[in-house]
């Protein structure tokens, strides 16, 4: 009964969509206050009704209840509690609920916290993301349906993909859903903008704090996701230039242009229409993503049970959503004034540049993720492009842009001196390289030169950073003392810096880890020792244990250093009952300055675990850093949205609508 | 602040839309109106460049990125001699037997649970008396994760394999012509067996025409491998 009626509520959700939707966005038009009036309440119930229905699919896969296909597919009645909560979004339909469901909640919380918005403004946005709403509801009821019965019903079900029984996976497609839902709000003030007519400041102060949450939501899911690769998958690799690994970074890539475009649009009233293509394309590109993931044209890690029809209903809805703004973004672009003009080496300029080589670096992945269908469309072939191609094309393209990183923040709007400038970051330039050339050589006796550059970009970043925050500390000190200056500084300017050393860090984790990683693949027998890094790792043998639905043959390796016993580490090579394929469990010991891997490959014998193993042991020196950069990042973007301006400007309303124009 | 300037350097911003001077209510252009001002307008590359975006992503979705061209196809089928399955022991086959003939050989194991899913369509084929079914049994003992044949010397795996794949064919049905035994895998390798079950159609010459990795579909058979087979047996049919 109870998957009967989430499916009602699904189904009863599609008409309230659209006719929220198109009420609106009419109303906002011909100006009816009674039929924009609807769209608060009309996406609060559209909210309510989604939400009911993902709590009934949650409750199937609590309630173990396998005559709902769904469930019987991606659940078992041996899976732990947690996990048959997360398995709601294991599979394509229930993560199609998941994604719906953060969508109406991004729109229901618009229509909280947008109160001072101006009726037409707010009708517009909301009514966007209704519509948006719809057509996922379409896609939901018509070709993913997760409420689908299987009668009779079985006794048990398939089970979870094992791969996805784990505590970082469960959390990586609802941060990153997070992130793609939340550009569809930037998406929808940009619309609602071009509608207006009115692509004015206060339009860019409005969607800059959703648009800088949905980032940083997007940072830490591709965080997540790549973590998850790194210890769940047992290649020890990071980052694979994976088809959908590219449709999530696309999107980052345009939304970290957008969040700094916007502020340039919100101070100096300038990039407007590239502010807002900015914010089309955000969310387009996510729309792609999710149009690669679940269509099948490209081959990937990520295996949704490919469909055509769903193919081709997410491309006709991709090219609606899509084509239409554009069309709109056409049409109202040319009567757009440039607004405030600057100087050849200003803020402006540099923040140009920055959207300039995130858009050069988003056209790259573009390129290369769609290289391959390409190919095979012209009939020359079948081709895959690789981590060659992308490390090859992104370094180049991304090391100016940390370069101007450092000096960005010291430029002054309109026009900057250039000699200001070289006054204030000579020694800082002198110091990044020093440490560039010397930190690799002192601590690891040798360096290439990517490792130099590398080092040098994130000692740049972060002394520059340091430098700025430190200066802006002085000059607004006046009588207080140190640290209250330092606490008083605010939350925007703290989340900048913090984000920026995020980059700092991430770039320093990548450098080092790509420069000074070693592995070694080995066969041991219980009591071999092999040497890593100045680490001894001794084999002690394979013993079996048993885990809720699976079984596993877990590996102890000790890890000594200087005759010293560190740890022992557990891999294990687990056979889930439910799938043929083992899974590798990485056993890892995590610390600051960097990572010591072990996984289990194969016993050389299949017939005696007891015997010698196929052992892979890596050293990864500083891979944390990478993630805790990702992270970092995410925390200063929190910051920026917690400042006291976004909740100031609520305050002043009346005086600061979006419907009176300032003159030209 | 100033929110809107023109930009002196740009005249055909003003020229093009002089509509613009009149406020920011925009007055509905004439119909002609509208199509004027896509022509001039500058941004229209970006529907352009998006139209072919879509065009691109709608013949991709006609393609199967997973369907990998073999480099086998148009290659001699490589040569082997082994045991039959059935018939007085000493008995072998090999691809040169079937010299002048168009025929299927099909790779197959009693462990492999996707030959099972497709057994059925080899078992109707063969009642159609079409094409001769060669079985090759791969890897029949040491290819089962539940079968340990380390300490096994090679003529017991042989006969270990014989009786499973006997016992298999006589529980699901024989659709083949004859089968041989490929114990050590070697031949499978020599055809670069990577998902059994495989097949292969082979032409009169000994050339290797088509490969289907995976369990044959109805659909792949009556539309792929059949017509194949027929255009096949026509051709050079002299000789």
């Amino acid at each position: 009964m109870i998957p009967e009626f989430g499916h009602f509520a699904l189904l009863l959700a599609l008409p309230v969509a659209v006719l929220v939707g198109v009420l609106a966005l009419v109303g906002a038009q011909k100006n009816h206050a009674r039929w924009m009036a609807l769209a608060k309440p009309g996406t609060r119930l559209l909210a309510f009704l989604v939400t009911l229905a993902y709590l009934c699919l949650t409750q199937a896969f609590v309630a173990n209840d396998f005559s709902v296909l769904y469930v019987a597919q991606h659940s078992n009645s041996l899976l732990p509690l947690a996990y048959r909560i997360a398995g709601v979004w294991g599979g394509h339909e229930g993560s199609l609920l998941l994604w719906m469901l953060m969508l109406v909640w991004w729109a229901a919380l618009v229509s909280v916290f947008s109160r001072p918005l101006a009726a037409p403004m707010l009708a517009r946005v909301l009514g966007t993301l209704c519509l948006v709403a719809f057509g996922f509801l379409l896609f939901i009821l018509l070709t993913s349906n997760p409420f689908t019965r299987l009668l009779p019903g079985v006794a048990e079900g398939r089970d979870l993909n094992p791969l996805l029984q784990d505590p970082g996976l469960i959390l990586h497609p609802p941060l990153l859903y997070m992130g793609y839902v939340g550009f569809s709000v930037a998406y929808a003030f940009a619309v609602a903008a071009l509608l207006a007519g009115q692509l004015d400041a206060a339009w860019a102060r409005w969607s800059r704090p959703w648009t800088t949450m949905a980032w940083g939501f997007l940072t830490l899911g591709i965080a997540l996701g790549s973590w998850w690769a790194y210890y769940e998958l047992g290649w020890g690799g990071w980052w694979f230039w994976d088809p959908v690994e590219n449709a999530s970074f696309m999107p980052w890539l345009a939304g970290t242009a957008l969040i700094h475009s916007l502020a340039v649009t919100e101070k100096r009233g300038s990039f407007k229409n590239w502010t807002v293509l900015l914010a089309i394309s955000a969310f387009s590109l996510s729309l792609l993503g999710t149009f690669l993931v679940r269509s099948g044209v490209l081959t990937s890690v990520h295996a949704f049970a490919a469909d055509p029809a769903r193919g081709i209903f997410i491309l006709a809805f991709l090219a609606t959503v899509v084509g239409l703004s554009l069309v709109l973004f056409v049409w109202r672009a040319p009567k757009v004034g440039l607004g405030g003009r600057f100087g050849l080496f200003s803020r402006e300029s540099l923040l140009l540049s920055n959207n300039v080589i995130l858009v050069v670096a988003t056209a790259t992945v573009l390129l290369g993720t769609l290289y391959p269908l390409l190919i095979d469309a012209l009939n020359l072939g079948k081709l895959s492009v690789g981590p060659p191609y992308f490390n090859a094309v992104f370094v180049p393209i991304m090391a100016p842009l940390l370069f101007l990183m450092g000096i960005g923040p010291f430029l002054r709007w309109k026009a900057a001196s250039a000699q200001e400038i070289v006054l204030r970051l000579k020694w800082a330039l002198v110091a990044a390289l020093a440490i560039a050339v010397l930190l690799p050589m002192l601590i690891y006796g040798d360096a290439w030169p990517l490792v130099n550059l590398g080092i040098f970009l994130a000692a740049w970043i972060l002394i520059a950073a340091v430098l700025h925050f430190s200066r802006q500390v002085w000059t607004t000190r006046g009588s207080s003392n140190l640290l209250t200056a330092v606490l008083r500084q605010p939350l925007h300017f703290w989340g900048m810096h913090l984000a920026h050393i995020g980059v700092a860090v991430f770039v320093a984790g990548v450098a080092i880890v790509g420069g000074y990683e070693e592995e070694k693949d080995v066969r041991m027998a219980p009591g071999e020792i092999v040497t890593l890094s100045g680490y001894e790792f001794r084999f002690m043998g394979v013993l079996p244990v048993k885990g809720p639905n699976y079984e596993a043959l877990q590996g102890e390796v000790e890890l000594w250093k200087n005759n010293r016993l560190i740890r022992r580490l557990r891999p294990e090579k687990r056979f889930y009952r439910s799938s043929a394929m083992p899974m590798t469990e990485a056993a890892i010991d995590t610390g600051f300055f960097g990572d010591l891997y072990v996984s289990l490959g194969e016993p050389l014998d299949r017939a005696r675990p007891e015997g010698e193993w196929a052992v892979r042991v890596y050293s990864k020196p500083l891979v944390d850093w990478i993630w805790g950069g990702c992270f970092l990042m995410a925390f200063g973007g929190l910051l920026a949205v917690c400042d006291r301006r976004y909740r100031q400007s609520r305050r002043r309303s009346t005086p600061d609508p979006l419907t009176v124009k300032t003159s030209p | 602040m100033k929110e809107t300037l023109n930009d002196p350097v740009r005249p055909e911003l003003v020229e093009g839309h002089s509509l613009q001077k009149q406020g920011q209510r925009l007055p509905q252009p004439e119909r002609w109106g509208v199509v004027q001002s896509f022509l001039n307008n500058k941004y229209v590359w970006i529907l352009v460049a998006f139209a072919a975006l879509v065009a691109l992503l709608a013949v991709g979705l006609t393609r199967d990125p997973r369907e990998i061209p073999s480099p086998f196809i148009g290659k001699a089928a490589p040569e082997f001699r082994l045991a039959r399955l059935e018939g007085a022991a000493g008995e072998t086959f090999g691809p040169a037997d079937m010299q002048g003939k168009v025929w299927l050989l099909n790779v197959w194991a009693s462990w492999c649970v996707a030959c099972r899913a497709e057994h059925p369509q080899l078992v109707a084929l063969a009642r159609q008396n079409l094409v001769p079914l060669i079985g090759l049994n791969y890897k029949e003992a040491r290819g089962d994760g539940d079968l340990d044949i380390s300490k096994m010397p090679l003529e017991e795996e042989t006969a270990l394999t014989r009786q499973r794949a006997a016992g298999w064919l006589t529980a699901h049905g024989n659709p083949y012509t004859l089968s041989v035994l490929d114990v050590d895998g070697r031949v499978g390798i020599d055809y670069g067996v990577y998902g059994v079950p495989e097949t292969f159609v082979i032409d009169k010459a000994g050339i290797i025409r088509f490969k289907q990795i995976g369990p044959l579909t109805e659909e792949v058979l009556q539309e792929k491998i059949l017509p194949l087979v027929n255009k096949l047996n026509e051709l050079n049919a002299a000789p």
